[in-house]
């Protein structure tokens, strides 16, 4: 239970969840990744769905349950999640790496091209990452979602940036 | 004297709701704040609240109350900021110094929400200038945009501290650590998870030794507790850092329903002495109602759902509303406020305040 003592998932527990999807649905490419593993009242992600892909119901303490052939992997729900738990992964993107979508609510904010450190759910930095792409429409109400390039076998491991010149001690 | 229909004693989130319930069926309502702006907390919650559509989730705190600001505005309820209520005496005469004038009015009723305070930790060396509350860390941070240090220690792992330390990395601070003095983390966690993504440790089990610093924190001391909660010797570990922020707990802000003789009853869940009140938020003085904080420390949007409830319950009793009209929107706050009060970390909570009202009966 290192979620409860230390604040991030292992795998075990992360594989549980009724928000991750399978080893083969991730193969296929982009999908989200609901990473929410306590029943708190919150159902904002059910409804930025357009296409029904996420289950909460009428008790909006239940864990958010991931339809993943519905889901296209459009990302509307990443910066809809008030707890940011939310991630879009395509493990199909190239032969060589995935992307991630994650939400990002820091300044600078990072610009497309930009080469930054990609951190695990410990923080810790594992690799570099391409930015691909910034989103930050009005509707994500100054949640940014960044789409970043990490080597294939992290794109279950990457789940933060930091920019390159932020951290001028490191 | 002046007369008053109904007086709220502070307008934050609980306050404004019961204001904005109770106008819109006909009530005149006052409502007293002794801050430059209304709004309580809500306007440091710079965060996405939880909750659904109809807790208005995904929207920030700052903008909820900025909400309940326009709607207080166009309702035209009387706002009196910079307004102190010192006292309440018999006949529901409240004492207000406004804008420096003391006033008595005479109030059918009165709505307490007061909000709450938050605890403090003493420990060598906490009353270093450094050692601060997150409510104050919240307010120069996310209210006046002032930095209070670039290094931060958190002491507690609530949602108050794992909040405030992910704002303070927004604002460009660096958060040390976070410890916490029980085995696990208290706060959701989905806050603990972005903070820890962003590099930060939470240290369970282990509590703040000591503080040292000439004039202003230089340095923190941690260390580990065992299962009694003892120290354990030779597990010091030290920080550098210029701020220890105290994220740990919150008690509610009740003096003004002692002074009025309201009975208390101590419900440790709900954060420990609490005004005994009824399913319509009244206590055991009759026509003086709580919500929010006060009623037992929650959220923000608790405090909406209790504030909601109390300004209906009482436009009913002043006659503006009838029974069967207040019956079914109360039932729909009930309803919501099962919703916010459920799961793990909601049910205890729920329990708690059936506890509280059930005592109501017995009075």
């Amino acid at each position: 239970m290192t979620l409860i003592k230390d604040g991030f998932f292992d795998a075990d527990e992360l594989k549980i969840l009724p928000g991750v999807p399978s080893e083969e649905r991730l193969k296929k490419g982009p999908v989200v990744v609901i990473e929410c593993a306590q029943q708190i009242p919150c159902n904002p992600c059910e409804e930025a769905c357009l296409k029904g892909a996420i289950e909460i119901g009428e008790s909006i303490v239940n864990l958010p349950k991931l339809n993943a052939d519905m889901c296209s992997g459009c990302g509307l729900c990443v910066a809809a999640c008030p707890g940011q738990a939310i991630f879009v992964v395509d493990m199909a993107y190239s032969q060589t790496e995935a992307t991630v979508q994650l939400p990002y609510e820091f300044l600078p904010c990072p610009k497309e091209g930009e080469v930054v450190a990609g951190l695990n759910r410990a923080g810790e930095k594992v690799c570099d990452a391409k930015v691909l792409k910034v989103l930050a429409p009005k509707k994500f109400d100054r949640t940014a979602v960044i789409k970043i390039a990490v080597p294939k076998n992290l794109g279950m491991i990457v789940r933060n940036i930091q920019l390159k010149n932020s951290d001028k001690e490191d | 004297m002046k007369e008053a229909e109904l007086v709220i004693v502070g307008a934050g989130p609980a306050g404004l709701s019961a204001a904005i319930e109770a106008a819109k069926a006909g009530v005149k309502v006052m409502i007293c704040d002794e801050n430059q702006r209304a709004g309580g907390q809500l306007f440091k919650q710079i965060h996405k609240f939880f909750g659904s559509r109809a807790h208005q989730a995904g929207t920030r705190g700052i903008d909820i109350g900025q909400n309940l600001l326009n709607e207080v505005e166009k309702i035209g309820v009387d706002v009196k900021l910079d307004a102190v209520v010192w006292g309440i005496f018999s006949d529901r005469r409240v004492g207000i110094v406004h804008e420096g004038k003391n006033t008595l009015v005479k109030a059918k009723k009165i709505l307490l929400a007061t909000g709450a305070a938050e605890n403090v930790l003493a420990f060598p060396g906490w009353t270093l200038a450094g050692v601060m509350g997150a409510g104050a860390i919240q307010t120069m941070v996310n209210v006046h945009r002032v930095l209070p240090g670039k290094n931060v220690l958190m002491i507690g792992s609530g949602n108050v501290g794992l909040i405030v330390s992910y704002q303070l990395m927004q604002a460009g601070a660096k958060v040390a650590a976070i410890v916490e003095a029980m085995p696990r983390i208290g706060g959701y966690a989905v806050h603990a998870s972005k903070v820890r993504r962003a590099g930060v440790p939470i240290l369970t089990s282990t509590t703040i030794k000591e503080a040292k610093g000439k004039e202003k924190v230089e340095k923190a001391v941690i260390i580990k507790l065992d299962d009694k909660f003892k120290q354990v010797a030779g597990s010091e570990k030290e920080f550098d850092v210029d701020v220890i922020c105290l994220a740990v707990g919150l008690s509610p802000l009740a003096e003004l329903a002692w002074m009025a003789g309201c009975k208390f009853t101590d419900v440790p869940e709900l954060g420990g002495l609490l005004a005994i009140h009824n399913e319509d938020m009244e206590t055991t003085v009759p026509g003086i109602y709580v919500a929010g904080d006060i009623a037992g420390i929650e959220e923000a949007s608790t405090a909406i759902e209790e504030g909601r409830l109390a300004g209906i319950a009482i436009a009913e009793s002043l006659g503006y509303i009838n029974a069967a009209a207040a019956k079914e929107q109360k039932q729909q706050i009930y309803k919501r406020s099962d919703q916010l009060r459920d799961g793990p970390f909601g049910i205890g909570r729920r329990k708690a305040k059936e506890v509280l009202i059930s005592r109501s009966l017995k009075q």
